[in-house]
């Protein structure tokens, strides 16, 4: 299968759409096919915010799928609404430090990581969402780290252009979160 | 006159609504009517941002009555113009899709299906299907093009303008919110470089001329006033509806010419269930697809054909058996039995169908 | 030492405290105007006897917030559900709650007819100069200048036309003689809950009551506290916040 499912939940807030636009973005200039879609009803704001994120080297087929190679939970609502999605072949990722329950489901491996308390004590909360993805890279091994970053750079470059220092923290959160499944040995 | 906005091919990574709204620009539209209800905003939204560099015009309407009667309006003074709407919007707007239908007025809307009836959800469902091929007080002679992703939303959104034209039928693009919300990479082209020219517009009331010098004023009304003279119309349209069918008519076959398992599927629906079949062919089982383009004409000759080979059919979308119901009148005769995967309002996976056709092919179908 | 009182917060009978946590974005108007009517709903006495209909867009979200027998209709609908239920059940405290679109768009042909004709009800019409559910398109109340998903670049008013003043259309075609009609603020709460006691008085005495609230929602007006206030104060200056119709007796 060339084909890589990312699902990627969480509380509104969180940055989980923003992660999951420059992880496809990343893709799509990378010259892969992608198809992205958020979870979306009537509220503007609140509720768990979920994206489906799809990389591939075929063309893809149904924009929403049953099963994800990798489901990434940073909350405990989007652990309860993603377990659907997680089967024996998933590779589930949840954040340890913002998460009072443990996903409880049959898993390849579930794999715990610390990233907000890391953003919180080592870097900076506001790139809480930078460590997931660095995470992320690393789980999925079908994106580079270029890749990730000129995606970066059309997200965010302006205000990097405005405050330089932002680049560094967000790099260094990049390879910090990249450094941590590699601790947990996928 | 307009201006276009894409003048080469253009590769980009948008969501749908963004590019049926620059689709609308490279189709040269000139007006759009709309009212926001969800999942279509965007295509406004878009199509206002890019109002200062198309020059072309936009109403927001009090609501979905209005924005189809101001459209009507727009096409009657000879405008390319179209509108956009969704669930409880469309069911509104079949009022001014009727009086489209009974004075062939080419009335252009893009319809982004969501959850039904009522409110139900804002997100996703192929349930106005029906609706949107039969919805008014007539016989829905209208023409329904069923996209299957962001190349189909670019693509038919120029065609429904030049087949409106050219047959005076209301053309309509059927899609969803998940194509309307989701971003896949589309290329984006002007018509011209692909041999596509617009069909030109006349304007019905305010045409050129001076009355009584170089025209007559035009009367035109949707009243009949016996009921022969109302049959006696319908009848050339429906003799016309039918005679231009096999020039409108569109479909996509994959792998179905020796499908012992047919799946008949449309819209984005029709992708998942390419992706089944092929993960049932690696695994011996012998499926394949019919995808209608268009819904409405339905195309029947190759659409019996598919189904005269197989061994047994499947119907899958996200309704309960709107298009099913429509294919089943056409194969009538036929002998080939099927299944149904129906899930209303949800999507349907291509897993959902390779645990279907699993079982199918454990179980036949006996009707 | 600050000492705290160990109190409960007062929720008003009318409110249904079991309906959990409001899905209203942070800083939404409609939380005070929905607490000022559950409060003004119990000072009278009407939960029994009370009907609450809410509109689509954000009003949608009100369809659990009050513990009285409420329904949630169609887009500019409300209004007419509403009057259904007064008209087949007279005595019935019919309250249709609504937005800009409800109220102006889609729902003005219904508010005229309603006004003219006198329907025994009260509309609440809740004026935050945008369509917020659907993203933030210009609404008939949209201010000049004002930037929306569909004004992009500001609201043009030689293109558009100007705001809509909800409250002074109703004034001038409903009968002075047995209607209310005002326009309220949630930058007041304790003039719109006198309002709202003067508009259900009036219904209860049979006659048809119009009440307009300015409100704010900072989300599609991408405003700070601060600004979100002053936002509020610039309505206020546009759309006067006074009774237009009134009479004795509904004190």
């Amino acid at each position: 299968m060339t084909r890589t499912k990312i699902v990627l939940a969480g509380e509104g807030g969180q940055g989980v759409q923003s992660i999951a636009k420059i992880l496809v973005e990343a893709g799509y200039e990378a010259g892969k096919e992608i198809l992205y879609i958020p979870n979306f009803g009537v509220e503007q704001r609140g509720g768990v915010s979920i994206a489906f994120c799809q990389i591939s080297d075929e063309k893809i087929g149904e924009p929403r799928y049953s099963k994800g190679d990798i489901v990434v939970m940073l909350s405990d609502r989007a652990i309860e609404r993603c377990e659907t999605y997680v089967d024996e072949n998933s590779t589930v990722i949840y954040d340890s430090s913002v998460c009072t329950i443990v996903p409880d489901c049959k898993a390849k491996q579930i794999i715990p990581v610390e990233a907000n308390r890391i953003a919180n004590e080592e870097l900076s909360a506001r790139v809480f969402n930078i460590i997931v993805l660095g995470v992320i890279l690393s789980a999925t091994n079908v994106l580079k780290l270029e890749d990730i970053k000129n995606a970066m750079e059309l997200a965010l470059g302006k205000k990097f252009d405005a405050k330089p220092e932002l680049r560094d923290l967000n790099y260094k959160a990049l390879e910090r979160g990249m450094n941590l499944i590699q601790k947990a040995s996928v | 006159m307009v201006k276009k906005l894409i003048t080469q091919d253009t590769r980009m990574f948008l969501t749908g609504n963004e590019v049926i709204a620059y689709a609308a620009n490279a189709a040269e539209a000139e007006f759009m009517y709309g009212y926001p209800i969800t999942p279509q905003n965007e295509i406004m939204h878009t199509w206002c941002k890019l109002l200062p560099k198309t020059e072309a015009g936009f109403l927001q309407t009090e609501d979905e009555i209005s924005a189809g009667f101001s459209t009507l309006g727009g096409i009657l003074v000879g405008k390319r113009a179209f509108t956009a709407t969704a669930g409880p919007g469309n069911v509104i707007m079949q009022d001014a899709m009727s009086m489209a239908e009974m004075m062939r007025i080419p009335f252009v809307c893009a319809v982004m299906q969501r959850g039904g009836p009522s409110t139900a959800t804002v997100i996703y469902a192929q349930q106005e299907t029906t609706l949107t091929c039969f919805g008014g007080n007539g016989e829905g002679f209208r023409i329904v093009y069923s996209t299957a992703g962001h190349q189909d939303l670019f693509d038919y959104t120029i065609k429904a303008f030049n087949t409106a034209w050219k047959y005076k039928f209301p053309t309509f693009l059927l899609a969803d919110g998940y194509q309307g919300k989701m971003r896949e990479p589309v290329t984006l082209y002007d018509p011209a470089s692909r041999g596509i020219s617009m069909v030109p517009t006349e304007a019905i009331m305010r045409a050129p001329g001076l009355i009584d010098v170089d025209r007559k004023s035009n009367h035109i009304r949707n009243t009949y006033n016996l009921e022969e003279e109302l049959m006696e119309e319908l009848d050339k349209y429906k003799e016309e509806f039918e005679r231009i069918a096999p020039e409108i008519e569109e479909y996509e076959e994959y792998k179905a010419d020796d499908a012992e398992v047919l799946i008949i599927a449309h819209g984005i629906v029709a992708r998942s269930a390419m992706t089944a079949v092929d993960d049932l062919r690696a695994k011996g089982v012998k499926a394949g697809l019919f995808r209608p383009i268009t819904i409405r004409p339905l195309p029947v000759k190759p659409m019996r054909e598919a189904v005269k080979r197989a061994k047994q059919v499947l119907f899958t979308e996200s309704a309960d058996g709107q298009l099913a119901r429509m294919v089943l009148e056409k194969i009538y005769g036929l002998s080939t039995p099927y299944s149904t995967l129906y899930k209303m309002g949800v999507g349907v996976t291509g897993d959902d169908i390779v645990k279907k056709v699993e079982a199918m092919v454990k179980e036949p179908a006996s009707v | 030492m600050v000492q705290t009182l160990d109190l409960e917060p007062i929720i008003a009978k009318s409110q249904d405290a079991s309906a959990g946590a409001s899905k209203f974005c942070p800083g939404c108007g409609h939380g005070m105007v929905l607490k000022t009517l559950a409060n003004t709903i119990d000072d009278l006495n009407l939960q029994q006897k009370t009907v609450f209909g809410c509109d689509i867009g954000c009003s949608l979200l009100a369809w659990n917030f009050m513990n009285v027998d409420s329904v949630q209709t169609h887009h500019g609908r409300t209004t007419p559900v509403i009057y259904g239920v007064t008209r087949a059940l007279p005595g019935t405290i019919g309250i249709a709650y609504m937005g800009d679109g409800g109220g102006l768009a889609i729902g003005a042909q219904h508010l005229v007819n309603a006004a003219v004709r006198g329907e025994n009800m009260l509309i609440v019409l809740v004026n935050n100069t945008n369509y917020g559910m659907t993203g933030g398109q210009m609404a008939p109340t949209t201010l000049p200048g004002q930037k929306t998903e569909t004004t992009p670049y500001g609201r043009d008013c030689s293109v558009t036309g100007k705001p809509a003043k909800g409250a002074e259309m109703v004034a001038s075609i409903a009968d002075p003689e047995k209607a209310y009609v005002a326009r309220s603020t949630v930058s007041n709460l304790r003039m719109l809950r006198k309002t709202f006691t003067k508009a259900l008085k009036n219904v209860e005495q049979g006659g048809f009551s119009f009440v307009e609230v300015l409100s704010i929602c900072p989300l599609n007006w991408r405003t700070n506290a601060v600004d979100t206030w002053d936002r509020l104060k610039t309505m206020e200056e546009f759309f006067t916040v006074k009774e237009f119709v009134s009479r004795e007796g509904l004190e």
